[in-house]
């Protein structure tokens, strides 16, 4: 039943516009030279999820991979073995290792890598009194920013240790997706920066000339800042900047560091977003931004794509099938042939060649006199039912219920083409892999594989009723 | 009624919606509402389909009944220097100090300088009177950050006042805590029936308790309407597949015989039902979970054609009748 179908091309719910780039991830995941692999998007679209379904694909292959998470859902932690936070990388048990490769698995924690940042670079006296300073303290427990912060430093510890040739990170749920591109930049030129000089050595500025400005302004916010925190609490951020300066003495350089690695041609971003309005459009700023940062894009997941496997029926048809059910008794009543008040597309139906269909009173030419007997027979019977309890009756119902949902289903569909097609049309050279729906959230290693193969698939073999031949009543 | 309403959830749950919704069913009959935003991502303005939102009070819309609603996008560094100005009357003092990066550093790293001023800003407008003595806003409604970090960003007065022990901050933010902690205030959550943002509005409500915080309602965003119900999902278990084919067939979809077409449909129409299925029993069991918490639960139904201006006002028709305001 493999007949082309020339009537599916121009359904209007499918607009076959110009296809956008396909991403392939596999060789981008099995080339030994990507080494990083970040994962970003807007809130509730997926990122974690794809993340650990890229790592475990990834490692499936043949690869040594660490993802790093940063606020996975419980379940999906558990499932990798690493809803403990100790900021360590875990081995994944449970994958298939045939091809040599290995998972392991962290989930990010901030508070405890700000200390080790610490403890590594201060002696036990000075580390022990930047932990303890109350400034510090708030600082760590993740103010705005610090996330961010964290996740690049931790990507750059796991990237110089070498252990893995691949590591596929996961974003924090930031309220603008592009923070912690910002975040290493911003830590380095504020630790490095002329105020913190300021804050922590105001006097010795005072002879240099052209800095008279700097050193009034700065008098006055020190008195300002003390005045408005109040001494003490100055006195703390004085300690503190000037314990972590000492300390951190090369955090710019590191920082810098963090951001060209993110250039660098083993990297590889993959945005992730849902085939909804927003997300979308947040997707295409943060392309732009990419390319205004030299930041290597990959592609553009595009998770939670519906398909359908009857995609030949439009909404509209569905509709009016579902209302003809559902009320078919006015009709039986006034010509015992419900059939009949809904065959506007019995043309089309008479043009398939197809044999053995379809049957309908006014395409006798069409269909095949058993099939006519048994459609009338069925529709008598219907009409006959009127007053009692026929399970056929709520078959009927039921029938009617599965047909609205796949007018339904046919609607987003469309939507979700529409949405899509805005995107390639404004960044055509973005590859899009696009991930068809699962029904419930994925909590395990075999949801993730299931993820990872749908992220691999090319988009027009969604997964489906695949050798389903397309009714050709779908020129409706 | 507390007249801060605090509205956060999970990213993609629609907070700025339900944000935005809320107020304008708070503004209907005469009242004036200020709609809050202080993540900077001028979430309000698209919803509303007005240009982006300067750092300052302007009204962009009008409610039912005559009521008005004002937007507000606080931008910290501004309200920083607002701030300053208000205590040291600092005139273009502020100007050097934001050449400095102080500011910067201020609104970005200083522990909490950030989210002190955004909630600081808030609970000015929830108290700011008229001359007559009128509340100038009857409600403050703000767009606040996601389920993971409101605790934190509404507890960080009470970090600061304990970090800077004396002088203005200190007084600002004991004045902010008692506003936050006290009735005056209810914090709202908004999820949809998936497991991960229920997860979360579950964790989040027991941070916000344990932090003393007032938690308001939950409202689930997005409810899908119920195509099929119980019976119909029990039957689909049972019904044979022919004679689902025969009902297809007489709703005019062709021939219900074995390669007909309304045969050819019934499989992919019940795999369709059957994802379906799946996820009603996971939304039951959402449901489920999120009623433990004994808290005023209320639905809203899913846009399919995505929001806009008017679905806006439809929802604010939808919190009114289940009495939000």
């Amino acid at each position: 039943m493999s007949r082309p179908d020339p009537a599916h091309t121009h359904d209007p719910a499918r607009p076959h516009l110009a296809p956008a780039r396909l991403l392939d991830v596999d060789p981008l995941l099995e080339d030994p030279k990507t080494r990083i692999v970040v994962c970003c998007g807007s809130g509730g679209v997926g990122k974690t999820t794809t993340a650990a379904a890229l790592g475990l694909r990834a490692a499936e292959r043949g690869r040594k991979v660490v993802v790093l998470t940063i606020d996975p859902a419980r379940r999906l932690a558990q499932s990798m073995g690493i809803d403990s936070l100790d900021n360590t990388p875990r081995r994944v048990k449970g994958i298939d290792d045939t091809a040599g490769g290995e998972l392991h698995a962290m989930m990010l924690d901030m508070k405890r890598t700000f200390d080790e940042i610490v403890e590594a670079h201060a002696d036990p006296e000075r580390a022990a009194a930047i932990l303890g300073n109350p400034f510090y303290q708030s600082l760590s427990a993740g103010f705005a920013g610090t996330q961010e912060y964290m996740a690049m430093e931790k990507l750059g510890q796991l990237r110089s240790r070498d252990e893995w040739d691949l590591i596929v990170v996961d974003t924090p749920p930031s309220r603008s997706a592009l923070d912690f591109l910002d975040a290493p930049k911003r830590l380095g030129s504020f630790l490095d920066g002329r105020l913190i000089r300021l804050l922590t050595a105001p006097a010795k500025l005072g002879g240099r000339a052209g800095m008279k400005f700097l050193n009034v302004g700065m008098s006055m916010m020190t008195g300002t800042l003390g005045k408005l925190l109040g001494g003490q609490l100055l006195k703390d951020v004085q300690t503190f900047v000037s314990a972590m300066d000492t300390t951190f003495g090369g955090f710019r350089t590191r920082a810098d560091a963090t951001y060209k690695l993110l250039q660098a041609p083993g990297t590889a971003f993959l945005v992730v977003a849902a085939p909804e309005r927003d997300a979308l459009r947040e997707a295409a700023y943060f392309v732009e931004r990419l390319a205004a940062e030299d930041m290597p894009l990959a592609g553009l997941v595009l998770n939670r794509v519906h398909g359908s496997g009857a995609d030949g029926l439009s909404a509209e048809r569905a509709l009016a099938a579902a209302e003809n059910l559902e009320e078919p008794r006015i009709v039986d009543q006034e010509d015992g042939k419900a059939v009949l008040r809904n065959s506007p597309d019995a043309q089309d139906s008479s043009d398939s060649p197809t044999p053995g269909t379809p049957a309908r009173a006014s395409a006798p030419e069409s269909g095949s006199p058993t099939e006519d007997a048994e459609n009338t027979e069925h529709t008598e019977h219907t009409g006959d039912a009127e007053h009692t309890e026929d399970p056929e009756r709520s078959v009927e119902q039921l029938t009617a219920g599965l047909l609205r949902l796949h007018a339904d289903r046919m609607q987003l569909l469309s939507r979700e083409q529409r949405t899509r097609d805005r995107f390639t049309a404004l960044h055509p050279e973005v590859a899009v892999t696009e991930v068809a729906a699962l029904p419930g959230d994925v909590h395990d290693l075999a949801g993730l594989r299931e993820i990872g193969d749908r992220l691999a698939a090319d988009e027009r073999e969604l997964p489906g009723p695949a050798d389903l031949p397309e009714p050709p009543e779908a020129s409706a | 009624m507390s007249r801060l309403q605090v509205v956060s959830g999970k990213g993609g749950t629609g907070k700025t919606t339900v944000a935005a919704a809320l107020a304008l069913a708070l503004a209907t009959e005469g009242k004036r509402t200020l709609l809050v935003e202080v993540e900077g991502r001028q979430g309000i303005a698209q919803l509303f389909e007005t240009e982006a939102l300067p750092y300052e009070e302007r009204k962009i819309a009008v409610a039912p009944g005559g009521g008005e609603v004002y937007a507000l996008a606080i931008d910290p560094e501004l309200a920083l220097l607002d701030y300053l100005q208000m205590f040291y009357k600092l005139g273009s003092a502020g100007r050097a100090l934001k050449k400095l990066g102080a500011i910067d550093f201020a609104t970005t790293i200083a522990p909490g300088l950030r989210d002190v001023l955004l909630t600081g800003k808030a609970c000015e407008a929830v108290r700011r009177k008229e001359r007559s003595g009128r509340f100038v806003y009857d409600y403050v409604v703000m767009d606040a950050p996601p389920t993971g970090r409101i605790t934190r960003f509404l507890n960080v007065n009470d970090e600061v006042a304990g970090l800077a022990k004396i002088g203005p901050i200190h007084n600002q933010a004991q004045a902010v805590m008692r506003v936050l902690k006290s009735p005056e205030t209810a914090v709202h959550l908004v999820t949809l029936l998936e497991e991960m943002p229920v997860q979360e509005t579950v964790d989040g409500i027991a941070e916000l308790r344990s932090a003393r915080l007032p938690v308001g309602r939950i409202i689930v965003n997005m409810v899908r309407p119920e195509v099929l119900d119980e019976t119909d999902l029990e039957l689909l278990r049972t019904a044979p597949r022919s004679t689902v084919a025969r009902s297809l067939s007489s709703a005019g979809l062709g021939g219900a015989r074995r390669g007909g077409h309304a045969e050819r449909l019934v499989d992919p129409l019940l795999t369709q039902a059957e994802e379906y299925a799946e996820r009603y029993t996971l939304e039951h069991e959402q449901r489920a979970v999120l009623a433990e918490l004994g808290l005023p639960l209320h639905e809203l139904p899913l846009f399919a054609e995505g929001m806009d201006l008017a679905g806006l006002y439809e929802l604010a028709r939808e919190l009114r009748e289940q009495g939000v305001s």
